[in-house]
């Protein structure tokens, strides 16, 4: 539906404050750096990734906010952008009739909320604007769907946050755009709130049925609301696929890291059957849950979860079973879990359990773990 | 269907549309009229003075600097620049801490009393001084003949000029510091006294630091309006034989035959001198604005306790608008009600009367002049706050080289005194580059006015702007909003409050404006200020006296209304 293909943008970072007066040199900061991607219709595509990671400006530039250097963006058969590929277009950003919410939702506040919501509406060319009557129409019928339809009269900042982000979602949808982007929608409410407008943004755009594109840096956030997500570093696409994908099969450590883990062995195939496999690590075998046959001749890096480690008394526990032994080196007390560091064979795990499991420093303990909660990241010449 | 509506390919027609669209249209034309205002006195002034019969020459600057008393005008006007705005920061920063930072006691009653004298005109505060302090007839000095046999304080010398330029801008630098104080985290001095910094180490180390690019500002402004004064150094220098660049320039040129050339070159070397000092205090400001922690907001400063200093501090801030605010006001009042200029005495209080009142409003100069200035002030607020606000808007949100461009154009104005763009503008429209009839008529004050007032238009309607993040533009771009759209929805509605803010500002200081239209007014265009003037030199003291009054009043009124209206739009001064 929407195709992305070799985008780059540079931005010009004067990187010398002080000299000015002085010629200033710029140095080139690549914000988005042959970015290919293909959303489909009736998705929520996610762009997830660390700060400065490019999300944004990749957003901006399908809105027609940011005109990226080389590349070309096509909504359904229509051209949006196009440069450095035979020849150049750009449809303007009033044209293309894309639906936005900004991070701060970019509510005007000298307008009432009817009025905030029945702006896109107004400004249409004037042979496609709806009458009078049809805007009112649509406008309550799109305040009604949030919930908002109480407050139109209202001043659009006397509304609290919750309510202001689903105006900024009504004043996206009016037009019916055949795509929505988001930006951060929910980075700048308090915890509580988030989780729940998490949820009421997945049921909308469930029941709504709108492609959309959202952008976030939370990774619980991505992996509870999008089909499939898109996880970027420093300009570039690190991997594709569907939440659970990314999840249990992350590509590269940059991946394997940002989505949650944090324990890195590297590994060596030993046995490789269907389903399971043996692995060597200096730490000692482990066994691997896997969709296919392992290369025998590659080398490979386990992650592991902290959260899908168990830590058992070394006396209790036979020691056998998928795991290493070890010595509690510290422990950290979280409240709702404890995190053990445990040393194995020179290796620290961290390892996180619930409150009831908790051992002194120096304890010997048993770790135990799930083999399909390992995650195996081929590295160089590596094939998955 | 879509595909149809947005057909992207590029004919003629529609390049011809993009090149000219409302938003290029409206932007090359504000660049263009801002481009007009601020070269063409620049252009002019240069040419008449290095030209003469089309070839270039020196003879100007050899006249204007030849005669003796070069040095001393040049040292004069240093002393002049330096000592007034050191005056004015001391006194306006020291007030500002006082207000901000202390619990003095009134703090409100200082606050809104600080800030009385800039409702006064600079022309008329200078006249109330001549009648406190003047040698021979000055209030205070015959109340210090009659006591001690001889006048205390002479006004027509280099301290008197200091003193009435320096209290009379209190009030600019007080703003500036007012808001830096108020802006300042407390934290930060906290934290240094809480590292073991002494009081008066914490202030050189941390206070005044912080407080640097503030100062730099304020002192630009001040500076630069100080070395282009008119009215002191005209009134209080000339007679006691002191003269700076800004008399010798209307000396030069009221002396018949007019040596234009020669007031060209010494303006030039005056507008040297602004360029310098304006440099040198950007360098100082320069460094400051890294200190990003400075812009904080909402912080509600621990007041330092004055302990047993409390009372004294009190005393002397009130004695210090006692007579810089009240007495001069008084003074004027006073002699407004009396038949002719006289000593303070019992049978002269008894001569009262509203003979000058009358007499005023029988003028019938007095009332055209009123008229014309209004009309100069509403023209001449409302066309730059027009223009400025589109400029603002490409130097906080155009592209990179139209931003510099407008950004430094905007400027310009700020280093040439009131009285150099009344000289440049009579040469440019001497030689009338347009199409339509400008000397004579009151188009050449506007154009002189807007030329003059442009930074402090920029100034309102950037600062509005900035205040407005990009993002509600962008959305109702997104939304589909034209350009045109978009500007008349969204960016002007919200920027006005502050335009309105900047027209009731100009408005304020175009009705009081004297040193652009003292060399540009001809019978029938008289300002105001112009009035004030002719009658002071007429000495006419007691009929300026009820017109200073009636004037006085008059801004006094606006304000409030501004005041007591303008919260409600969020308009504020
Ligand atoms: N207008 C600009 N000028 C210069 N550099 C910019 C500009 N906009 C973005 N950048 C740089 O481009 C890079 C990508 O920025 P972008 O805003 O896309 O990041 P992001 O992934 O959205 O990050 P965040 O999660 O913090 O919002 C950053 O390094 C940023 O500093
Ligand atoms: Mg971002």
């Amino acid at each position: 539906m929407l195709r992305i293909d070799n985008l780059r943008k540079t931005f010009d970072v004067p990187s010398d404050q002080r000299g000015r007066g002085r010629a200033t040199a710029s140095a080139q900061l690549a914000a988005i750096d042959d970015v290919s991607l293909e959303i489909h219709e009736g998705e929520m595509f996610t762009f997830l990734g660390p700060s400065g990671c490019g999300k944004t400006t990749t957003l901006r530039s399908i809105a027609g906010l940011e005109r990226p250097d080389s590349g070309e963006i096509r909504l359904s058969e229509r051209v949006l952008f196009s440069r450095g590929r035979g020849r150049d277009r750009e449809v303007p950003v009033n044209r293309r009739g894309l639906g936005m919410v900004f991070q701060s939702y970019a509510i005007w506040p000298h307008l009432s909320v009817f009025d905030n919501v029945a702006f896109p509406l107004q400004v249409m060319p004037r042979r496609d604007r709806p009458k009078k009557k049809v805007i009112e129409e649509r406008v309550m019928r799109v305040l009604a769907t949030m919930e908002l339809d109480a407050f139109a009269g209202r001043s659009a900042t006397k509304l609290s946050g919750g309510q202001q982000q689903r105006l900024a979602l009504a004043r996206a949808l009016v037009t019916e755009p055949p795509l929505l982007l988001l930006d951060e929608p929910l980075s700048n409410l308090d915890a509580k709130l988030r989780e729940s407008l998490r949820f009421e943004l997945k049921r909308l755009q469930h029941e709504i049925g709108i492609t959309s594109i959202y952008v976030t840096h939370d990774q619980v956030e991505a992996l509870a609301l999008s089909s499939r997500i898109a996880v970027m570093s420093k300009g570039q696409v690190a991997q594709v696929g569907a939440p659970r994908d990314i999840y249990t099969h992350p590509e590269s450590k940059f991946v394997a890291e940002f989505i949650g883990n944090s324990n890195f062995l590297p590994a060596t195939a030993v046995e490789s059957g269907n389903g399971t496999a043996i692995v060597e690590t200096p730490q000692g075998r482990l066994e691997v849950a896997v969709d296919r046959p392992l290369d025998a001749t590659a080398s490979y890096l386990i992650g592991i979860r902290p959260e899908s480690v168990e830590v058992l008394a070394a006396e209790t526990a036979p020691a056998a079973g998928n795991g290493f032994s070890g010595t509690v080196a510290a422990r950290s007390y979280l409240g709702e879990a404890v995190d053990h560091i445990v040393d194995i064979g020179g290796y620290e795990m961290r390892a996180r359990v619930n409150p009831s499991v908790s051992f002194p420093a120096g304890t010997a303990v048993r770790l135990r773990i799930d083999p399909a909660t390992i995650s195996l990241i081929p590295t160089e010449g590596a094939s998955r | 269907m879509l595909q149809q509506r947005y057909t992207e390919e590029r004919s003629a027609g529609q390049l011809v549309r993009r090149v000219l669209s409302p938003k290029n249209v409206i932007v090359f034309l504000a660049i263009l009229i801002i481009g007009y205002l601020v070269l063409t006195p620049a252009i002019y002034l240069f040419i008449a003075t290095f030209f003469s019969g089309g070839a270039f020459t020196l003879d100007a600057f050899r006249r204007a600097y030849g005669t003796s008393g070069l040095d001393s005008m040049v040292l004069s006007s240093i002393v002049f620049t330096v000592g007034a705005t050191v005056l004015a920061l001391a006194l306006g920063t020291a007030l500002a801490y006082i207000t901000v930072r202390t619990n003095v006691p009134f703090r409100s009653l200082i606050v809104a009393t600080s800030l009385v004298p800039l409702i006064v005109p600079g022309l008329l505060y200078t006249i109330a001084w001549v009648m406190v302090a003047s040698p021979n007839v000055g209030i205070a000095n015959q109340i210090g003949n009659a006591l001690t046999g001889g006048p205390w304080f002479d006004i027509f010398s280099m301290p008197g000029m200091i003193w009435v330029e320096g209290t009379h801008n209190v009030p600019l630098v007080y703003l500036f510091m007012f808001v830096a104080f108020r802006a300042m985290d407390p934290s930060l001095e906290e934290s240094a006294l809480v590292n073991g910094a002494t009081r008066a180490t914490m202030l050189r180390r941390i206070t005044i630091p912080l407080m640097r690019p503030a100062l730099a500002a304020a002192a630009l402004v001040v500076g630069v309006k100080t070395l282009g004064s008119f009215e002191v150094p005209t009134l209080l220098g000339v007679p006691g034989g002191i003269f700076v660049f800004v008399s010798r320039i209307y000396y030069v040129m009221s002396d018949f035959p007019y040596d234009t050339a020669a007031a060209g070159a010494l303006s030039i070397g005056l507008v040297v001198l602004a360029i310098l000092g304006t440099w040198a205090l950007n360098r100082m400001q320069g460094d400051g604005k890294q200190y990003a922690t400075v812009t904080g907001k909402g912080f509600r400063p621990a007041a330092l306790d004055l302990g047993r200093w409390k009372w004294p501090v009190a005393i002397g801030v009130l004695v210090y608008f006692l007579v810089t605010t009240a007495l001069p006001l008084f003074v004027m009042a006073y002699n407004s009600l009396l038949p002719h200029f006289q000593a303070i005495s019992i049978r002269a209080m008894s001569e009262f009367t509203l003979q000058n009142y009358v007499d005023l409003f029988e003028n019938p100069i007095f009332a055209r002049s009123v008229g014309n200035s209004l009309l100069l002030a509403v023209g001449t607020a409302t066309a730059i706050m027009v223009l400025t606000a589109v400029a603002a808007w490409v130097v906080v949100r155009g592209r990179r080289r139209s931003r510099k461009l407008v950004d430094q154009l905007t400027f310009i104005p700020m280093v040439f005194p009131g009285l150099v763009i009344g000289l440049a503008v009579s040469f440019v429209y001497l030689r009338n580059p347009l199409p339509i009839a400008v000397y004579g008529t009151l188009l050449i004050l506007l154009i002189a006015y807007m030329t003059n007032f442009l930074p402090y238009g920029m100034r309102y309607a950037m600062s509005s702007l900035q205040q407005i993040s990009a993002e509600l533009e962008e959305s109702s771009a997104v939304a589909g909003a034209s350009w045109w759209q978009t500007w008349t929805r969204i960016v002007l509605p919200l920027m006005f409050p502050g335009l309105m803010a900047g027209w009731i500002y100009l408005l304020i200081v175009a009705v009081r404006e004297l040193g652009s239209s003292i060399l540009l007014y001809s019978p029938g265009n008289e300002v105001i200020a112009v009035l004030i003037f002719q009658m002071y030199e007429e000495g006419e003291l007691v009929d300026i006296s009820a017109l200073g009054v009636v004037l006085v009043v008059f801004l006094s009124l606006i304000v409030a209304l501004v005041h007591k209206f303008g919260s409600r739009v969020g308009i504020r001064l």
